[in-house]
């Protein structure tokens, strides 16, 4: 794997490697000494041009615990906020000698830009770029729902048949995309549920199915439901007149979360707007997923990490670069 | 004389039950019994060959031996220079490893860095009070102080050669065979 | 000057004709011609256009010459068979007074390629409040007849319909570049299936169609002209041609870009393909074919718009908009309404010189290729197959969406009111050296 850009474009059997990869990481984070040596002597960059303390943390403690050093760039006050452009700053890391570089950035499209530009050799992994894609988020999701249905015997088994609504703000959601192209490879049902003004104007080649009320989407009983956090500022563009009324409507209350059926897994990428799109209830209950989903995020990332880094990459396919 | 033979066979199927039997006495007798011994395949054939071994020496000695699977994977010396390896599970069993007798199992000994890999893993996971090699094949050529404490065969081979252990339960046939 | 004769060249693609070129002017058409002491270029197989006119075109100077000059794109618009350029307003400081436009008359006469033609803008800055001095462009040496705010939208109703009357005094036409800025804030490419998918924000058909059907009422309200930039949507061509046929008066422009690429190229973030108005669907390239075909749509203009590296070579949101397009516009139409037989060569005169110079009330460009007319003229050949490459770019900037893709077609020869700017597929060094009539 050259790259990790996008579930978009993440063969089945790939997708199930890096996810039984990450049942293999998962089980040394219980024992006493939770390090690997595998990636010793490796860089990693962590190239955060977006805040995002928890992702960075995550990739950080991936990257460490198979023994690769870490180096954090963040973009407030260096020198791209000064203006340097993302090919100075992608050329200038190369020269340090990254040998992964996880990039997150605001602009959709900037982490391909980056893998095919020919400006640096190293691998890249989509921590999140703009509205498009936020891969390994999808993996740590589809993960989560794989351990929760079948525990141990998790290896090797897709998500065929399993039911999953994801619910918020479509339009603007990387976790989104990346969630519904991933959940379809493994072969999931999954319905998006949002005010028609966050529903993309044309999602005829989504493998989805639509609905605006959450309620109806709720008594179809979802194995697993999935609330994408809620941007205020989305209220000043006239998506949605008030907060009180998004939450009213689309927001997982204790009344909802008792009209799932008991066993339905409650999920949120974070961080969560309690009371808003979710309610404590449902955040803190059994059934929240919320708290093994950063868990199974460490796991993912080393499984990515791993899947990058570990193997020779002079014979990986060339092909993948060319614009 | 350089060979073109169509594979040769070194070991057939009661050739390695009885190597296996003979491994099963020879480690009931230098750790005097059964007692506290866990023995560890290393994936994927050192698996089914630890999954033997533990049966024989549940019958030999009467008593249930515990059996895992050490995956090494995560430890090898040389991941940058070959495509990327997709690694195993590590199955250690309840009870761990510190205090016990760890024994070792594989199906071939060759440079030895294998077992290497395994020593650094069973480090990471506990402290066993001793650790054992046990070996089906030992064809020569170590490149690091590794030696067998049992051995089914010794098998002097030339380096080019390929020695494939093939298994019932992996495979649908038990046999050894050499090739140029 | 000696006179040169051209031999055997197919005017508007039919029969081989001759002409000779005399003193700036086209002496004499026939066949079999001779002149004594002429220099003869032997045009068997090439197509005789009149010299190209490109109603839109951006030349970047005074104010952004790291992109372009009036001399760079005054090069590159000969290397693509073209004798005269309407250059549009929005240079730093905007065209938008007399003064502006007559520094870009003579910057463009210093030159000597091309007839450089001043476009002023509709509002002072192009801010779209108040309306510039349109009057005294239009009286200045640089007689400015079309107007525009090209690369923003004369988005107030108001002000759109004051600017319609107004240029009737003095003849002129405004060229609106219909966006409505409130539902294409912060877009990125065309909405639909592919910005879905990309994440990108996306620039609806209907925000560039909204104002097209609101301009051709205004416009048939107050009785003026009215002309369309850069028409890229099936929807577009179905309003023109209804207004059209209500006897509006309105004429609209095509991209050759727009008559070939899609909005599929946007997969994978090559900020090549940044351009607005965006790329569209494969049946908005249909429509504006036919569009194209069937007269709804009245010209080809390059929209040339050069870019330098930094502002492309970075994250798709991070580019600029825009392609440079005057050197492979002619091989852009040939490959889609020529061969396909869309439009003859006839038609190609007509779409790509004598109407935009109509349009834009310059009756010394696109004229015929006949006897007494000004010797501006391309000579092309359309049977090579070849690459687009760096070298067939002339300008400043690199940014052309059609590098690396095979074109048919070749300029050999371009000749500016009797002084050759190309010759045998060379675009002269400088035209200083060339004695002036």
């Amino acid at each position: 794997m050259r790259h990790l850009l996008d579930t978009k474009h993440l063969s089945r059997e790939d997708a199930l490697r890096i996810l039984d990869v990450a049942e293999d990481m998962r089980d040394t984070q219980s024992r006493e000494v939770k390090k690997l040596p595998t990636l010793r002597g490796k860089t990693v960059v962590n190239l955060f041009f977006e805040d995002s303390t928890r992702t960075r943390i995550s990739f950080e403690a991936a990257a460490k615990r198979l023994s690769a050093d870490v180096i954090n760039f963040s973009a407030k006050g260096s020198s791209v906020s000064k203006g340097e452009s993302l090919q100075d700053t992608a050329q200038t890391l190369q020269a340090m000698g990254a040998d992964a570089v996880v990039i997150r950035h605001g602009a959709s499209g900037a982490p391909q830009t980056l893998a095919t530009s020919g400006w640096i050799t190293a691998g890249v992994v989509n921590a999140g770029d703009g509205t498009h894609e936020h891969p390994t988020q999808a993996l740590l999701d589809a993960f989560t729902i794989r351990r929760r249905r079948f525990g141990d015997d998790s290896r090797g088994r897709d998500l065929a048949g399993v039911r999953v609504a994801i619910v918020g703000d479509i339009l603007h959601s990387r976790v989104a995309r990346s969630n519904v192209w991933l959940l379809h490879t493994l072969g999931a049902d999954v319905t998006i549920v949002a005010p028609p003004t966050l529903i993309p104007q044309d999602l005829s080649a989504w493998p989805v199915q639509v609905a605006y009320d959450l309620d109806d989407a709720i008594a179809a009983a979802p194995d697993a439901i999935m609330m994408l956090r809620i941007q205020l500022e989305r209220m000043n563009a006239a998506y949605f007149p008030t907060e009180r009324e998004y939450s009213r409507r689309w927001g997982l209350d204790a009344t909802r979360l008792r009209a799932l059926p008991e066993g339905s897994i409650v999920m949120h990428p974070g961080p969560m707007n309690r009371g808003l799109e979710i309610s404590a209830d449902a955040a803190d209950s059994p059934q929240s997923t919320v708290l093994e989903q950063v868990a199974n995020g460490v796991s993912v990332r080393m499984a990515a990490l791993y899947l990058l880094l570990a193997g020779d990459r002079s014979d990986t396919n060339a092909q993948e670069d060319a614009r | 004389m350089t060979s073109t033979e169509s594979p040769r066979t070194v070991m057939h199927a009661a050739d390695i039950a009885r190597a296996l039997t003979r491994i099963s006495h020879e480690i009931l007798e230098s750790n005097k019994g059964p007692d506290d011994l866990v023995v560890l395949g290393i994936p994927t054939r050192g698996v089914t060959l630890a999954e033997r071994v533990g049966g024989l020496l549940a019958e030999i000695s009467g008593t249930p031996v515990p059996v895992g699977a050490l995956d090494v994977t995560m430890y090898r010396d040389d991941l940058h220079r070959n495509p990327t390896r997709t690694p195993h599970p590590t199955e250690i069993p309840a009870g761990g490893i510190d205090g016990k007798t760890v024994v070792l199992v594989d199906d071939v000994l060759f440079s030895g860095r294998s077992i290497r890999a395994a020593l650094d893993a069973l480090n990471d996971i506990g402290r066993p009070a001793a650790v054992r090699l046990a070996i089906l094949v030992d064809r020569g050529h170590r490149e690091l102080p590794i030696r067998p404490d049992f051995v089914g065969k010794n098998l002097p081979s030339a380096r080019a050669e390929r020695v494939n252990v093939r298994l019932i339960e992996n495979d649908g046939v038990d046999e050894v065979t050499i090739e140029s | 000057m000696t006179a040169t004769l051209i031999r055997g060249a197919m005017l508007n693609g039919t029969d081989a004709t001759d002409l000779i070129v005399d003193d700036g002017v086209i002496a004499e058409v026939g066949t079999g011609l001779s002149r004594a002491g002429a220099t003869v270029v032997d045009a068997a197989g090439l197509v005789a256009l009149p010299g190209l006119v490109d109603l839109h075109t951006h030349l970047r100077e005074p104010g952004y010459e790291a992109s372009e000059t009036i001399l760079t794109g005054s090069r590159a618009a000969a290397a693509g068979g073209y004798t005269t350029v309407f250059a549009m307003p929005n240079t730093s400081p905007v065209a938008d007074t007399a003064g502006v436009v007559e520094q870009e008359l003579a910057l463009g006469e210093a030159a000597g390629y091309v007839h450089v033609q001043p476009i002023g803008a509709v509002t002072v800055g192009q801010k779209g409040e108040r309306l510039a001095e349109l009057g005294a462009m239009a009286s200045s040496r640089a007689r400015v007849r079309v107007f525009s705010d090209d690369g923003f939208c004369v988005f107030d109703p108001l002000i759109m319909r004051r600017a319609l009357e107004y240029v009737k005094a003095f003849d002129g036409v405004v060229a609106q570049h219909a966006q409505d800025p409130r539902l294409t804030e912060g877009a990125q490419m065309n909405e639909g299936t592919v910005s879905a998918e990309l994440g990108l924000a996306g620039w609806p058909a209907v925000a560039e169609e909204s104002i097209i059907a609101r301009d051709v009422l205004l416009a048939e309200h107050v009785g003026s002209r009215l002309h369309v930039c850069h028409l890229s949507t099936a929807g577009s061509v179905d309003i023109i041609r209804w207004a059209k046929k209500r006897g509006v008066n309105v004429t609209a422009e095509v991209t050759p870009h727009h008559l070939l690429l899609t909005e599929e190229l946007v997969r994978g973030y090559d900020a090549r393909f940044k351009v607005n108005p965006p790329l569209r669907r494969d049946e908005d390239v249909q429509a504006v074919r036919e569009g194209l075909a069937d007269g709804t749509i009245d010209i080809v203009a390059t929209d040339h718009a050069p870019h330098p590296d930094e502002a492309k070579s970075c994250e798709w949101q991070a580019a600029a908009n825009g392609m440079v397009g005057l050197e492979s516009a002619l091989r852009v139409v040939q490959q889609t309404m020529v061969d396909t037989g869309l439009l003859d060569w006839d038609d190609v005169a007509r779409v790509m010189s004598a109407a935009p110079a109509r349009i834009g009330r310059l009756d010394t460009a696109g004229t015929p290729l006949v006897a007494g007319a000004p010797a501006s003229f391309t000579l092309y050949d359309p049977a090579p197959v070849r690459t687009f490459a760096r070298a067939d770019l002339h300008g400043l900037s690199v940014n052309s969406p059609y590098l690396g893709r095979e074109l048919p077609g070749e300029v050999r020869w371009t000749v500016f009111r009797g002084r050759t700017t190309v010759a045998d597929g060379v675009v002269a060094a400088s035209m200083d050296a060339e004695a002036r009539a």
